[in-house]
Parts: C-alpha cells; structure tokens; sequence
C-alpha cells in the first residue's frame, strides 16, 4: 500500500495527496493498493510538480490502522507527525492530527 | 567587528534583489523546481522534512547584540519561536515559508548579514576560534584573516562551482578550539622566529562517511601569501578533485589519492606563479581589516578579585559555573564566558526568541556588545569584566542559561538528525536528551570531567561523531534506528578520528552503553586529573569492548 506525499512550494509543509487534493495530515490519504493506482498517484504527483503546487513528491508505504492512514518507515511517521522532541510543533500540534497519530 | 564598506552593503542588497525576484517567479510558476533548486541552496534554502530550513551565515561566528536580537525577532516574526546554533558557528531557522524568504533576507541585510553560500559546492563559512580576541593563549586573532578569506571567497567567480563543498578554518592558538585539523583547509596563525606572522598550513580534513585528519603541508606561511596561498591550493583541488563521483569529491580524497608529498609539490608549483603578484596582501589592507577587529577598551577593573570572591561564597551554583564555564582572558580582569545551549534534557543548540533577545540585552549591557556561536554549539561572551561576572550569570539563570557544563559529557554535539533533516536515517537529540538527563548531577559530570560527546544522525557526520571522545552515529537498521559507538576521537591540536567500537546499539540500549563506557574509564583512570581521551590513548578500546560485550560472548 501505498500514498503519495510532496512539500507543498509556497511553504514547504508537508502533504499528502487525499480526495483529489493536497491535505496536511496523512490519516485519509489515497491510497495505492496496486501498480495501476501507484501508476496513477505517481501521474498526479507530477502534474503537481509540473504545476507548480508541490515539491520532492514521494510514493511513500504505508499501512491502516484504525482506519486511518499511518506511514510504514520511521522517517515518513515523523514528517507526518512532527519532531519527536517537540510535540508542540508540526501536525502533532493540532487536535485533528493528534487523533490521526 | 567588521563593518560593512560601501561595497559590501550593496552587494548583500542586490543580492536579496535577485534573490526575492526569484522566488517570486518560483511561486508564480516562471521557473521550474529544477531551475530553481541551485538558486535557493545557493541562499541557504533547503527542503527539509517538515518545511524549508534557512541557514544564516554568521561570519567566523561574530555577532553583536543588533544582529542576535534581529535572529529573535525573525525566530518569533517568520518562524515558531526559535533557532539552531550549528557547528558551523551559523543559524538555522527550521519552519521559514519560501514566500516569507525575501522579506527574512530584507531583515537580515538590514543588520548586515545574509544566507550566501551557506549551501552549495562553493567555500563556506570561514569558522575561528570562538575565543579569539580573548583567549589568553592567542598569538593574534585569527579573525581578521577569516574576514579576508571571506572577502576573498565570497562569490568567487572560479571557486562558486567547486567539486564539492569547502570549509575552511582558523584558529590563532597553539590550543586548537576551531577543529582546525577536520577541515579542508586549517590555519594554524603562529609567529616564526623572527616574530612575524603567518600560517601552519593544513588540507584534506574532514569528516563525513570518509573521516580524515588534515595534512600539514606547510609550517610557516608568511600573512601576506594567504591568498596566494589558498588560491593555489583551490586550483588544485578544482582541476583534478573529482567530479565523477560525488562521495570521493571532497580535497580529503584528492589529498589521500594523490599522496600528500605529491598534492603539496603541485600546490607549491601553482604558488610559485601566485606568489608575489596582485594576491599577495599589502600590509595596508591587512592593518585595515586588523583595525575592525580591535578590541574594545578594556578599561581596569581590579574590584573583579574580590567581588567573584565573595560572590563564590555566597553561593555555590554560581561558583560551579564560574569553574565550568568562564575562561581566562588575555586581560586579568575581564574572563570569557560560555552561555551553555545544552540545559539538561534541552535540545543542544536550541534558542527561544526571547532567550535571543535577553541573551543580546547581557552582552549589550556586560560585554561591549560582541558575541560568539561556537562550533560546540553555544555561545560565548568574549570579554565580561570579572567584576560583573555575578550579574551576568544572574541574569543567565533568568533565561535559563546558566547550566555550567562547558566540556561535560551533557555539552554534547548534536546534528538536527531525523526529527527534522531530510538526510538523517536516525534521530539524534533524543539520544542527546536521554544521556544528558541520565548524566544531570552536575556533581557526578565534574567527576566525570572533561568528555566531548558527539552525535550524528547518519554518516555525513553533521554531529562530528568522528571526533567526539565518545562518538555516536545513527544509522537506519532493518527499518529501526540502531546506534553505533566510536571512541577515541578529538578536534584539538591533537586530532583524531574515533574507532568503532563494536555492533551498534538500539535506541533503548544506547545511554546504557554510554554509561558503561564511562563508569569503564572511572574505573581505569590513573586520577581524576587523566581525561578520558587521554585514558583511552593509554589503554585502547580492549578494556571498553570488555565492558561492553564481554557477556555477549560468553553467552554465545
């Protein structure tokens, strides 16, 4: 499984691609269940760049755990989540992602 | 300090003029990420794992109350409250919106001082001893010359575009505290026989997955040659570093490829065409840049003795502190003071906004307006009359500034590591963290005496691992952070590169091992008065490895 994230340009943050557009946090990404929807994440992530909205889009792995989307590798948990050390900053902060995390 | 001339002011300007009309034309679409990417490194803007980071260039680690108090204003203004002393004696600003750049570079030229070549395979940051001016063991300042380096390198037009990153330092002690040894260049400023000034020449440190101690290749360069010198030295390396292979591009690799007998015949043959001629400095320019540098009038102020005396008396932290973390000084009634970013638990090299801004309120008020960022990620006040050492650590405790553990194992190096940079493959401040609060008792660190720990979140070796008495790199293993320890390491005038000591550790294990290692050499030491380093010199990894792993074997 597989979802589709990028740094948005205007500011760096990071996003994820979800119901046709670019949301902060990963819970309710799209996600990829096989090479012809990774095809098509993949397509949409590079429109996004050639589009200028996004950059340094990713196909990242991920599993679902309570129905939400979580990343698989240490390194995607924390840019979804925020520095480890300081959970007041990053999507931590925020209520809604603190569900999601 | 030095001030920007003419000259400088409207290069710095022009270039937030460039540089704003490019983002502009990034965010409207003009010019593609590709075209761009080159553009904002070369402005010190990198994509880092949540956001941009801009890291912000501070001149050999120089700053006054103005500049520290603008860094606390863009901290709170632009970013989330605060910023990142790094080893590179610069700032780092870790949430910046690329939209926000431009009007961030606008505040800083404002206080002359910008983000150019803080990235990019040009010459960086030119570090000095963070005590230069001060230090007590100093032939001369060594600051005056890395100005001129910076002159010199900054958008040099045949050094912009080198095989690889450059870093260059300076240190005018025979005490080392700029890691002279692990840089591309080191200089070592020292006086001959005859009482002039010059340089020990070095190349071909450095750290990252390929650790190398740098190569003397000339005991005694005469002050005016340095330009002549360096640029000889950079051509060599611009025509035969190489450029096919980006982990064997940096001078360390040519040096140790060619043989340092052979890179030193060829720079001294390219020398013998410089020297002598327009690169050569005249005295006038050197006595020019020297009159910047001067130091402020340290008018006597003998009521010091007594005053730090009595203060010592009365209480027992502030005497702690005084015996950690205030040096001598050239001048007997003036000290050097090191502001220690490393509060137990704290994030190493972290400053709140305000902490900035109260930290420039002291140096203003107590240090004639001069600061210093170490390359140990802290900063220091050059020159406090002893007298007013008691304010000013009363105003530190304030701020929460005042922890005295100046070369205790909690004043560790540590890179940004995996909960913010894009590179990392582990985190290191956590790891920093967890050691400092096992090791808080101020009583047991002093017994413990001087260790430098260093950590690194993956092999390019940001944290400096490879020259920490205790070293730690983490790696990304089978999809977990493991934890690998190298001992022995040093940047002073005695450098060396650490020596892996065995299988790495997980995160859960690693301050267990750390503590092993150091109760180890409590137990070996010959006396309190044997370092670690020293310890570990005399004894060799064996006992340590005994300690570490002896139960392994036995159980296999």
């Amino acid at each position: 499984m597989k979802v589709l994230t990028a740094n948005r340009l205007s500011d760096g943050i990071a996003v994820w691609y979800a119901a046709g557009g670019w949301a902060e946090t990963v819970g309710h990404a799209d996600i990829a269940h096989d090479k012809t929807a990774e095809d098509r994440l993949e397509a949409i992530g590079a429109a996004a760049g050639a589009n200028n909205e996004v950059v340094d889009v990713n196909l990242i792995d991920v599993t679902v755990v309570d129905g939400l989307v979580e990343p698989v590798r240490l390194r995607e948990k924390i840019r979804a989540a925020g520095p480890t050390i300081r959970t007041d900053l990053g999507k931590q902060a925020s209520p809604e992602a603190a569900r999601a995390a | 300090m030095y001030r920007y001339d003419e000259f400088d002011q409207d290069f710095v300007h022009a270039r937030v003029a460039e540089f704003s009309d490019q983002v502009q034309r990034r965010l409207a679409g003009e010019i593609t990420e590709d075209q761009f990417r080159p553009l904002r490194l070369m402005n010190g803007v990198y994509l880092q794992l949540h956001a941009y980071m801009l890291r912000i260039a501070v001149p050999y680690g120089t700053l006054n109350s103005r500049q520290l108090r603008m860094l606390g204003h863009i901290a709170r203004k632009y970013d989330k409250g605060y910023g990142h002393f790094t080893t590179r004696q610069n700032i780092q600003f870790n949430w910046p919106a690329l939209s926000d750049i431009p009007a961030i570079l606008a505040d800083l030229a404002s206080v002359e001082m910008h983000a150019i070549q803080t990235s990019g395979n040009c010459i960086r940051n030119v570090t000095a001893d963070h005590f230069a001016g001060a230090a007590a063991d100093e032939v001369a300042d060594p600051r005056p010359y890395a100005e001129i380096l910076r002159q010199w390198s900054s958008v040099h037009p045949e050094f912009s575009y080198l095989p690889r990153k450059f870093k260059i330092a300076v240190t005018g002690a025979e005490r080392d505290r700029a890691a002279i040894q692990t840089h591309d260049i080191g200089l070592h400023l020292k006086k001959n026989a005859a009482g002039e000034l010059g340089f020990a020449v070095y190349i071909g440190g450095g750290q990252g997955r390929t650790p190398m101690v740098a190569r003397k290749i000339r005991d005694f360069l005469p002050e005016a040659e340095l330009l002549s010198y360096c640029t000889a030295i950079l051509r060599v390396y611009n025509l035969y570093g190489r450029r096919d292979n980006k982990f064997k591009a940096r001078i360390k690799i040519l040096v140790h490829e060619t043989g340092v007998e052979e890179i030193t015949r060829q720079v001294e043959a390219e020398w013998q065409e410089l020297r002598d001629a327009e690169l050569k400095l005249p005295e006038a320019d050197i006595q020019a840049i020297n009159a910047y540098f001067a130091p402020p009038a340290l008018v006597s102020r003998p009521e010091g003795d007594d005053a730090v005396k009595q203060a010592r008396l009365d209480s027992k932290s502030f005497s702690e502190w005084l015996d950690q973390n205030v040096v001598t000084h050239r001048h007997p009634d003036y000290a050097a003071v090191t502001i220690s970013l490393k509060g137990i638990g704290e994030v190493p090299g972290d400053a709140t906004d305000s902490q900035m801004e109260a930290v420039a309120d002291i140096a203003e008020k107590y240090a004639f307006d001069e600061l210093r960022v170490s390359h140990e990620q802290n900063l220091i006040l050059p020159h406090v009359a002893r007298a007013d050492l008691k304010a000013v650590y009363d105003a530190l405790v304030e701020i929460g500034l005042a922890t005295a553990n100046s070369n205790l194992i909690s004043d560790i190096i540590s890179c940004p590591g995996l909960d913010y940079c894009a590179l990392a493959t582990a985190r290191s401040i956590p790891v920093a963290q967890e050691i400092s609060r096992r090791f808080a008792s101020l009583e047991r660190q002093r017994e413990i005496g001087e260790l430098k720990l260093k950590i690194s979140g993956c092999i390019n070796a940001c944290g400096h691992h490879h020259v920490g008495h205790i070293g730690i790199l983490g790696v990304e293993k089978k999809g977990t952070e493991l934890y690998q320890v190298t001992l022995g390491g040093s940047a002073d005038e005695n450098t060396s590169v650490g020596e892996i000591i065995g299988r790495g550790f997980s995160s859960d294990e690693i301050t267990d091992a750390i503590e092993q290692i150091v109760d180890t050499y409590l137990g070996l030491r010959l006396s309190p008065d044997e370092r670690f380093i020293d310890a570990y010199r005399r004894v060799g990894p064996a006992p340590f490895k005994e300690a570490l792993y002896a139960g392994e074997t036995k159980a296999a």
